[in-house]
């Protein structure tokens, strides 16, 4: 189901947690609400799903303005950050629980748990507790219960963070799946750009409660908004020539030392760093950038052609077509 | 304390040369050590009294002198007519009459000690309103059992306020009998003292819910209720039956309470045995405090069968 975002504002006191946001997710669209911490995302995620009030503004989803509907009326589920699992529950009972609140008879609910505990490939496990769990397999029953109401937007509150850094890539392919599969509407939060990369159709970008930028992860790589954007899904330099306009350029469209172009300039060389198939290398050029050294993304073969190396002095440049002009 | 002496061994298979595993026989000898104290005062103060109390009431007694022999007759005299069915002895209608209050007491505890924790625990965001309102919770506390109990006396008395004020308002024109001296004033001055006893533990209990899974069961369309039942109450049942352990254990061997609120009138287990202790009926009373140590053990055995309450801990 389509959810949009209308003005969408919450304010604590006087500070404002989301600040007048518009956005409009398609429905069987996996979106992704990016961010530092403190951005909104998790504030606009709960609204979303009916456990935070509406301070001004609506969100609508599918045909109507939801208001402040408890999340089963809306058609949304939560899965939440630390799993919420019941520990009291096992495997089955907390997936069946939803159904055993709305009146389902017993045998009925246990069937739909037991089928929805395979679709997350758990149903082995169905008579375990949670704590007698792994924090991979909770995750698995936790997105079986989100799911077992036939939810039309399914809402992930960071629902990789817990897991260690191979689960999270294995859980984000198993996310990605079930989401084609039951071609439902996925709202994910995350402050992994790595993850919303991986995953999502419709990356949004938010910063102080406001959306910095929305669109495909493709779009916002290749055309980052502002410089908060290209500063935070990285890759990214933000150059500032004295007396215009400051510009994003990819890290692997800067060129060193011949291939730099006429509008080179000198810059001191202060890391390598061997990465494989590419070569980071680490670059101070006076009046260029104001934070920090800039960064360029060799090819390895390129590198091994022309190898630099530290403290050295070379010409630095970029494509001239890779150069994108910053609104801020 | 049990944890160390318990880990030690566990650790020593690994240590392979000799004065490894000397190092590790002394480690095992500090943890029990490290024990030695509080297991010397709970033989002090526990083991020995119990003893004593088991061994006296096999001892013998007449109206002068003590006994030291072996006599079950004490109990038997505990137990005397309790087979007869039609007329139950006294032992049996004095359990009977104590085991109500019990159950009563355990009943009103049980409900406002539940509201009242979880007020505190969901209903007060801040923790130091918290803080300050379980404070209030002990103040009752802060004088002694008898003085608290007493201080019902000119409250429910037959000229006390609430008889003079129902009088004065024209309600009633002849003074309630039954508020003081009666089953209504020992229940009453048995809630008073024992409910902070449900509230502590069953506030602990609720305090270590997670809120998140509150909002998970509303995210699943639980209703206030429904939450309640199938997340909060399963989630406190340790709380509950810790705080049951107290008011029943507590009620159970009683006989101030119910001696000054039911005008020295009512039966009760503690009665009895303080009755036959003040007549110097030594190996009586003693034998009358093992079978009611048998019976409390028994009701807590059966309480913690419905939980375990080692797994909750």
């Amino acid at each position: 189901m389509d959810v949009e975002l209308i003005r969408l504002t919450k304010r604590y006191g006087g500070t404002a947690a989301v600040d007048g946001i518009d956005l409009k997710i398609r429905s069987g669209d996996y979106c992704c609400l990016l961010g530092p911490s403190g951005c909104g995302k998790t504030t606009t995620l709960r609204m979303i799903g009916g456990h935070e009030t509406v301070t001004s503004g609506d969100v609508v989803i599918g045909p109507r303005a939801v208001g402040d509907a408890a999340p089963s009326e809306r058609g949304t589920a939560m899965m939440f950050q630390s799993y919420a699992l019941f520990p009291h529950l096992n495997c089955r009972d907390n997936v069946a629980f939803s159904l055993k609140m709305r009146g389902i008879g017993k045998a009925e609910r246990r069937t739909k748990a037991m089928a929805m505990l395979d679709l997350v490939q758990m149903s082995h496990l169905a008579e375990r507790l949670p704590a007698q769990l792994s924090g991979g397999q909770q995750q698995r029953v936790a997105l079986a219960r989100a799911l077992v109401t036939g939810p039309k937007v399914l809402l992930l509150d960071e629902p990789l963070s817990a897991l260690d850094p191979f689960l999270r890539v294995r859980m984000r392919t198993e996310l990605k799946r079930i989401q084609k599969e039951l071609g439902l509407t996925f709202i994910h939060v995350t402050h992994s750009q790595e993850e919303a990369m991986a995953l999502s159709d419709l990356a949004v970008v938010m910063n102080g409660g406001r959306i910095e930028q929305a669109g495909t992860p493709r779009d916002v790589f290749e055309r980052p908004a502002s410089a908060f954007v290209a500063k935070f899904i990285g890759g990214h330099n933000i150059i500032a020539l004295p007396g215009e306009a400051p510009i994003a350029v990819r890290a692997d469209r800067m060129r060193l030392g011949a291939q730099a172009g006429a509008a080179a300039r000198p810059a001191r060389i202060v890391s390598v760093e061997y990465q494989g198939s590419t070569v980071h290398v680490g670059l101070e050029a006076d009046g260029m950038s104001e934070a920090g050294p800039l960064t360029a993304i060799l090819d390895d073969d390129a590198f091994a052609a022309n190898p630099v190396a530290l403290g050295e002095t070379v010409p630095l440049g970029w494509d001239a077509e890779a150069a994108h002009r910053l609104s801020a | 304390m049990t944890d160390i002496a318990l880990t030690a061994p566990a650790v020593a298979p690994a240590t392979a040369t000799p004065s490894l595993t000397k190092t590790s026989r002394r480690a095992r000898r500090l943890a029990y050590l490290q024990a030695a104290p509080m297991a010397l005062v709970f033989l002090v103060f526990f083991i020995v009294p119990l003893a004593l109390t088991l061994m006296v009431s096999f001892w013998e007694y007449n109206e002068y002198e003590i006994i030291p022999a072996f006599t079950v007759q004490n109990y038997i005299d505990v137990f005397d007519g309790c087979l007869s069915t039609s007329d139950p002895c006294t032992t049996l209608r004095t359990y009977l009459s104590t085991l109500k209050f019990c159950f009563l007491t355990w009943v009103f505890t049980l409900g406002i000690g539940f509201t009242v924790a979880y007020f505190l625990a969901f209903h007060v965001r801040s923790p130091r309103t918290q803080m300050v309102l379980f404070l209030i919770c002990t103040i009752p506390f802060w004088t002694s059992n008898v003085i608290r109990m007493i201080s019902w006396i000119p409250l429910l008395g037959r000229n006390g306020l609430v008889n003079d004020t129902l009088r004065g308002l024209g309600i009633i024109d002849r003074p309630i009998e039954g508020l003081l001296y009666s089953d209504f004033s020992v229940v009453l001055a048995f809630v008073h003292l024992n409910t902070v006893f449900m509230i502590v533990p069953i506030f602990n209990s609720m305090a270590r819910i997670d809120r998140s899974l509150l909002e998970a069961a509303y995210d699943a369309g639980a209703s206030g209720w429904q939450t309640l039942w199938n997340i909060v109450v399963p989630l406190t049942k340790p709380g509950i039956a810790i705080g049951s352990i107290f008011v029943i254990t507590l009620v159970m061997g009683d006989f101030v309470t119910v001696g000054l609120m039911g005008g020295q009138q009512i039966a009760s287990v503690g009665k009895v045995i303080q009755v036959q202790m003040s007549s110097l009926q030594f190996p009586a009373a003693a034998a009358n405090a093992v079978v009611l140590l048998g019976a409390v053990m028994l009701m807590i055995v059966a309480m913690t069968r419905l939980i375990d309450l080692r797994k909750e801990l």
